[in-house]
């Protein structure tokens, strides 16, 4: 490290110096949502250059899934947005299912419940987004009313599959046991508490004076911008872009619910805070819509070549048991090929590339993680804007470093 | 407007002859496997002539001992259309030979592409020329292998023992 020497004749004179000044944020910075690095070149308190480190919680899941099988993939996407877990879960058991093409086969109880999953895991990501933002910023009391919130939600998690954070739930073709008996009374009374607090968070911040000085105009990026980089997800739609894979490329049945795509156009930290908030009123609307119409019947599809058999069977019959060891062992045969599959995360565009040999391990696997791409658009965002402005942007962005770096 | 392949291939075949290799089609998603040389021209025409304005991803994959050009780099393109079933997308692939792994940069197609190509570069060890600032983006700077390759020792990490060695060496 340089030593300065700083002249105190000349500072008492009044001559001040004009050197800029370099600026290591993170990558152990409590605002950085994780272990994200940021150097930045400072003139004053105006940002001239920011640039962005990434990888310090680099575990290559893509080289581990090499080495496993499909299921056992399953687990390390949890890992990756750990803040909507069930959604990468689910993206990735849609993708091996869209290879092995079985996607007709999957019975509508499991599609609807995974739906309700989904939205679930997406509430439960703007929450942290937005209350994550918020206390960055100051407000502390968002913040706590977004958490208490997302204690429920993991608490109907836990329900649905025992785990809160990690879930690892679905499995190919289905789910692995029934829902719970009182799955159905549990989302609804979320249903009935939620809007209180979405309604007590818009109120806190929406309109509150502080909330939009320190979010409006910060942070922009054009439409141009946003498209350019490839961002997706609220910091697209924040410009002005409807885009979203539910409606673009709709999976899992999204085509028959009524939802609206809520668009800001001012691209600044605000609109993104306010397309999240619009789109978990969205959410619960699907949610509303896949309770009521939860079918009964089977949870999981009959392909005895993919799906493990009932465990009662395994214990009492021998093919069972030989089925069984198959496929834990050797994992169930893929068609050689490749897929690419998308699913819209709460962050963004989430696309899992498989390319298979037809054994029973994934050949290549390759994560397009939205949170990596998004944070691209960073230095554009605060580049000539404020220090304290960096702050917003990181946050508004929203991105989980588990998903980043993989 | 919808997007036509049919047509967009002829307008491709008619203004880069000889480029595209193989078509193939596998579960409704079309792959075009195209000459290395040409691939920036390539994007260029599908984003200013036919709306890809997205580059979804770019990845590579490692055929070692299975096909003869050891290296595909993969890109996907987005086109937005004006209602929301007029999506369309499209994989572009370029065969890299193992000698000769220098490949045209697309990042003054789509700025977005710059930090999908430095994974690349960093997991694969695959140049883009042309690139503002291909550097390692996950691994460490001083990092040698490529960990993506199909040949890099998973139980072996030398480089990193090393590392780890030399970082309590210095204290």
């Amino acid at each position: 490290m340089e030593r300065i020497e700083i002249d105190t004749k000349d500072s008492i004179e009044g001559k001040s110096r004009t050197e800029t000044l370099m600026l290591n944020m993170g990558p152990q910075h409590p605002s950085t949502h994780g272990v994200l690095r940021v150097v930045l070149n400072l003139d004053g308190e105006t940002v001239v250059k920011a640039v962005t480190f990434i990888g310090y919680l680099h575990r290559g899941i893509e080289k581990l899934c090499e080495h496993i099988t499909y299921q056992q993939c399953l687990p390390y996407t949890d890992r990756m947005d750990y803040l909507a877990s069930i959604c990468n879960n689910i993206g990735f058991i849609l993708t091996v299912e869209k290879l092995l093409d079985i996607e007709d086969e999957i019975p509508d109880r499991a599609k609807v419940a995974e739906v309700i999953l989904f939205e679930l895991g997406r509430l439960e990501s703007h929450l942290v987004g937005i209350g994550t933002n918020a206390l960055d910023l100051g407000a502390v009391s968002a913040f706590l009313y977004c958490f208490k919130e997302r204690e429920r939600i993991y608490d109907i998690l836990e329900m649905v599959c025992g785990a809160r954070l990690t879930t690892s739930y679905p499995r190919v073709g289905g789910l692995p046991e029934d829902l719970p008996d009182d799955f159905e009374n549990a989302v609804r009374s979320f249903l009935k508490a939620f809007p209180k607090t979405l309604n007590e968070v818009d109120r806190l911040l929406t309109r509150n004076k502080i909330w939009i000085q320190r979010t409006k105009g910060v942070a922009y990026i054009s439409s141009d911008d946003a498209i350019d980089l490839g961002l997706t997800g609220p910091a697209l739609r924040g410009s002005g872009v409807p885009y979203d894979v539910r409606k673009a490329m709709p999976y899992l049945g999204y085509e028959n619910y009524d939802f609206e795509i809520p668009v800001a156009t001012d691209g600044d930290a605000y609109s993104r805070y306010l397309c999240r908030l619009e789109e978990m009123r969205q959410s619960l609307k699907i949610i509303e819509q896949a309770i009521s119409n939860l079918p009964d019947g089977p949870f999981i599809a009959d392909l005895p070549e993919v799906v493990l058999p009932p465990k009662d069977l395994v214990y009492s019959r021998m093919e069972s048991l030989i089925r069984h060891f198959v496929i834990v062992y050797e994992g169930f045969k893929t068609p050689p090929g490749e897929v690419f599959h998308s699913v819209e995360n709460p962050k963004g565009e989430l696309g899992y590339y498989i390319v298979s040999d037809g054994s029973g391990k994934p050949y290549r696997l390759r994560v397009r993680g939205p949170s990596f791409v998004n944070l691209q658009a960073l230095p554009r965002m605060v580049e000539g804007r404020l220090l304290a402005d960096v702050i917003a942007a990181i946050g508004s962005i929203d991105i989980v470093l588990g998903e980043v770096d993989r | 407007m919808s997007f036509e392949l049919k047509a967009a291939l002829d307008s491709l075949r008619a203004k880069f002859p000889n480029t595209i290799k193989d078509i193939k089609t596998f579960k409704d998603e079309t792959t075009l496997i195209v000459e290395r040389d040409r691939i920036r021209e390539i994007c260029s025409h599908f984003k200013t002539e036919f709306g890809f304005r997205f580059i979804v991803d770019i990845t590579a994959v490692d055929y070692l001992e299975v096909k003869t050009t050891r290296f595909e780099v993969v890109y996907l393109l987005h086109r937005y259309g004006s209602d929301f079933n007029e999506n369309a997308r499209i994989r572009l692939k370029v065969e890299l030979h193992e000698d000769d792994l220098k490949i045209a940069s697309v990042t003054s197609v789509w700025s977005g592409a710059n930090w999908l190509e430095r994974e690349v570069y960093d997991m694969f060890g695959i140049n883009f020329v042309g690139h503002p600032d291909l550097r390692r983006i996950l691994m460490p700077e001083d990092y040698e292998p490529f960990p993506l390759r199909k040949d890099f020792d998973v139980r072996n990490r030398e480089p990193s023992k090393e590392s780890f060695k030399r970082a309590l060496d210095e204290g």
